[in-house]
């Protein structure tokens, strides 16, 4: 594979991407344990631990959170997560077939465009859906009772039923999506390339004659084509 | 586009700001060095009362030594004549019922039923001289009893049987002399012997307070802030704090917890927040009955078997009695766990003729009190449950005759004859008794709210919090976290996460076969690759 195609060093994912996506997998995997204690699934912490683990671990993601959309909105990267309907098969097939042919990958990943279509539609859904749906049904299963300890009486919630079950089912989806995903991570040029990119920031990406000026650019300054589109 | 940006931030900072507001100054109130120092002060009484000539006679009737109190406490017994200490009823709004005069004058229970003609016996422990008959004066202030709650001096003790008076042995003019605050051994003698014996009744009342260590009774132990009763049951004009709703019905003058720890006493927020919902007591008092055993169960259809004429006694393997002819079957219980119910402070009665159905377990006092009730917090109470004689065509409970002061009288503990007894007390009552009764199951909650134990002891959150045999595995009409699921959300979200495996390692296992073979291949499968991949 590596033998005839031209290849080259690419600055793929930067620094805050990077502490955002490891201290999130951390947040995650901590939110993981302790909510399947609290869920009563598992015994790990003891539930009183499981508890204020939890909960401090889900107010640390909320800021992380905040920050990170800002990144996303300064930066423009909110781009990459907009879905499109392009080569969703080509991926699924490439998936399904292609990946036992040792056919080639059916997208090509370049610093502009770092998500198929299938992760842009599955991040997406993420960040539109599942993330929104854990923070607001979190933040009511913390803090459903103190309104009322103010006397904000018509903000108290009946019960916890509602909030607890739409948190566990999206907890599950989380969950089957975490297991994807690292199973996907696999799925680069080699076993861990992907892997490798997300902790150095660099990825062997197939050059590309149209775009390698560009590459070259952002490579060499990665806040160029930021303050580019911030201009337009 | 940087305003926009500011903007966000702005909007982000503002948002935790208010979530902040909204989530209130949850504030930890720890006033323990306060309350330490504030009982280390034990008062002494102010006045020597050896020293008033009016105390300094030969008393030969108790009503003399009350006499002498009200010359210098005049109008003080006005108070007392007031409280459900001396009536024993008190005015009380019960839920369907109405407002009703109730109390132990007229309320029934499950261990020796009523006090309707057993006075002689029951009555010793009114605050009151020779309460013996329906007829008593309750307006003459000269039967109030003084000494029974003030004499300090530990001789005074009431005649067994002598309906409220004192023992012969007493030296009326030695103990109207040491009188002051109640203590323990004031409060104790009634109410840790209630129903016939130490911690009879209550399970969180006996004996053991009369001196005892922190690890029983945080509070009252000697070797900690040793708290007496009137500490947390304070009077004003003789109006004592504290009701227990075997007999109360209203969510007032209640002694409580709040009065000296507040409501938020923990340091940890998500337990301040508890107590919204959760009564101090709930995890608090973790287990009663934790010296002597308690009175679980009280079986009177048996009694009455008598062996060559005479009445026996069996015990059981904690040396409780198992077996009386006076009074059937019992079981006892030690360190027992309380169950746990939903109250808001209001309970219902039976009463006297209210008739029920001998197919159902009677309720002879419900607690009210559900998740949806804001003013409902879980407590812990001990259940007592007994089978208890009822007339069989009147379909009402009967409260017969147990004592027997002479042959003849139809007392049930010198004749062992149920008719008769019954008989007798209804007719006490002013009740129509059928000639036939049966014994229907019968339960009594009493709340627990002493022997508190120390926060070492208390329960933990997987007690409650856990899938399996928890605490609160009755309550069910809420959502607890940890014992709680929805099994279709579950079904659901084990299947996703399985099909996910599924796939992974359906994927792997082929991913790993094709490498093995390729491998295997050599080169030739290289080289056509090669091609294909240059055609592209």
């Amino acid at each position: 594979m590596k033998s005839n195609k031209r290849t080259e060093k690419v600055y793929v994912y930067r620094s805050y991407e990077r502490f955002w996506h490891w201290s999130q997998a951390l947040l995650m995997i901590l939110l993981m344990v302790t909510g399947f204690e609290i869920h009563g699934s598992i015994s790990f912490f003891g539930f009183e631990y499981a508890v204020s683990i939890h909960s401090t671990a889900a107010i640390i993601l909320v800021i992380l959170t905040v920050f990170t959309i800002f990144w996303h909105l300064s930066t423009g990267e909110w781009r990459q997560y907009i879905p499109t309907r392009q080569n969703i098969k080509a991926q699924l097939h490439y998936y399904v077939f292609g990946i036992f042919e040792d056919a080639p990958h059916p997208f090509r990943k370049t610093k502009l465009s770092k998500l198929n279509p299938l992760q842009k539609l599955v991040y997406a859904s993420l960040k539109v859906i599942i993330i929104p749906l854990m923070i607001v049904t979190g933040l009511a299963y913390l803090y459903y009772r103190y309104p009322h300890y103010n006397k904000i009486a018509h903000l108290n919630i009946a019960g916890l039923e509602v909030i607890a079950l739409l948190h566990t089912f999206g907890a599950f989806l989380l969950v089957a999506f975490f297991l994807a995903h690292l199973y996907l991570m696999t799925t680069g040029e080699t076993v861990t390339s992907n892997l490798k990119a997300m902790i150095t920031g660099y990825e062997e990406l197939e050059a590309d004659e149209k775009k390698e000026v560009i590459n070259e650019i952002i490579t060499e300054s990665p806040e160029v084509i930021s303050e580019k589109e911030t201009l337009s | 586009m940087k305003k926009i940006l500011l903007s966000v931030l702005i909007l982000a900072l503002g948002t935790f700001l208010i979530l902040n507001l909204l989530i209130g100054k949850n504030e930890f109130q720890n006033n323990l060095p306060e309350l330490k120092e504030k009982y280390a002060k034990k008062e002494k009484t102010a006045a020597d009362h050896t020293k008033f000539t009016q105390l300094q006679k030969d008393f030969t009737r108790p009503q003399d030594v009350t006499a002498a109190c009200i010359t210098c406490h005049n109008e003080r017994h006005t108070e007392v004549m007031k409280t459900s200490h001396w009536n024993w009823e008190r005015t009380e709004y019960i839920t369907g019922k109405g407002i009703k005069r109730v109390g132990k004058k007229n309320i029934l229970n499950n261990f020796c039923i009523g006090i309707a003609g057993n006075e002689t016996s029951c009555n010793k422990c009114h605050i009151g001289y020779g309460w013996d008959d329906p007829n008593f004066d309750f307006t003459d202030p000269t039967n109030v009893d003084c000494l029974a709650c003030h004499d300090n001096s530990n001789e005074y003790m009431k005649q067994n049987g002598g309906a409220g008076m004192p023992d012969p042995s007493v030296d009326l003019a030695f103990v109207a002399q040491r009188v002051g605050k109640p203590q323990r051994t004031n409060c104790g003698t009634c109410h840790f012997l209630g129903g016939g014996g130490n911690n009879v009744k209550h399970g969180d009342l006996e004996t053991e307070l009369f001196s005892t260590t922190r690890d029983i009774d945080v509070h009252m132990g000697v070797d900690g802030s040793d708290l007496n009763c009137v500490d947390c049951h304070t009077a004003e004009n003789h109006q004592m704090k504290g009701k227990v709703f075997s007999l109360s019905s209203m969510n007032k003058d209640r002694s409580e917890c709040e009065t000296c720890h507040s409501n938020l006493p923990h340091e940890n927020s998500v337990l301040n927040e508890h107590t919204q919902k959760v009564a101090c007591q709930t995890c608090h008092i973790p287990l009663y009955a934790k010296v002597n055993p308690t009175k679980m169960t009280w079986d009177w259809s048996t009694a009455g078997k008598l062996k060559d004429g005479q009445p026996i006694t069996e015990f059981d393997s904690l040396g409780k009695e198992s077996y009386t002819s006076l009074k059937g079957n019992f079981t006892w219980g030690k360190n027992v766990e309380p169950e746990y119910i939903w109250f808001n402070g209001t309970a219902s009665h039976y009463l006297l003729g209210d008739t029920m159905n001998p197919d159902e377990t009677l309720q002879l006092n419900q607690l009210y009190g559900s998740y949806e009730d804001p003013a409902a917090k879980i407590i812990p109470v001990k259940i007592h449950r007994a089978k208890q004689i009822y007339d069989k065509e009147y379909m009402y409970l009967i409260q017969p005759k147990t004592v027997s002061n002479f042959e003849g009288d139809g007392g049930f503990w010198r004749e062992f004859d149920w008719n008769r007894a019954s008989e007798e007390g209804m007719k006490r009552l002013n009740l129509p008794y059928s000639g036939s009764y049966d014994f229907v199951k019968t339960e009594m909650t009493w709340p627990l709210n002493h022997m508190v134990s120390t926060k070492e002891q208390s329960l933990s959150c997987d007690d409650c919090h856990t899938r399996e045999n928890g605490r609160l595995a009755s309550l069910t009409d809420f959502y607890l976290p940890g014992r709680d699921y929805s099994p279709a959300v579950d079904m659901f979200g084990a299947g996703v996460i399985f099909f996910t495996a599924l796939g992974i390692v359906t994927h792997a296992i082929a991913r790993f076969m094709k490498w093995k073979k390729k491998k295997e291949g050599g080169k030739e499968d290289d080289v056509k690759k090669e091609e294909q991949g240059n055609e592209k």
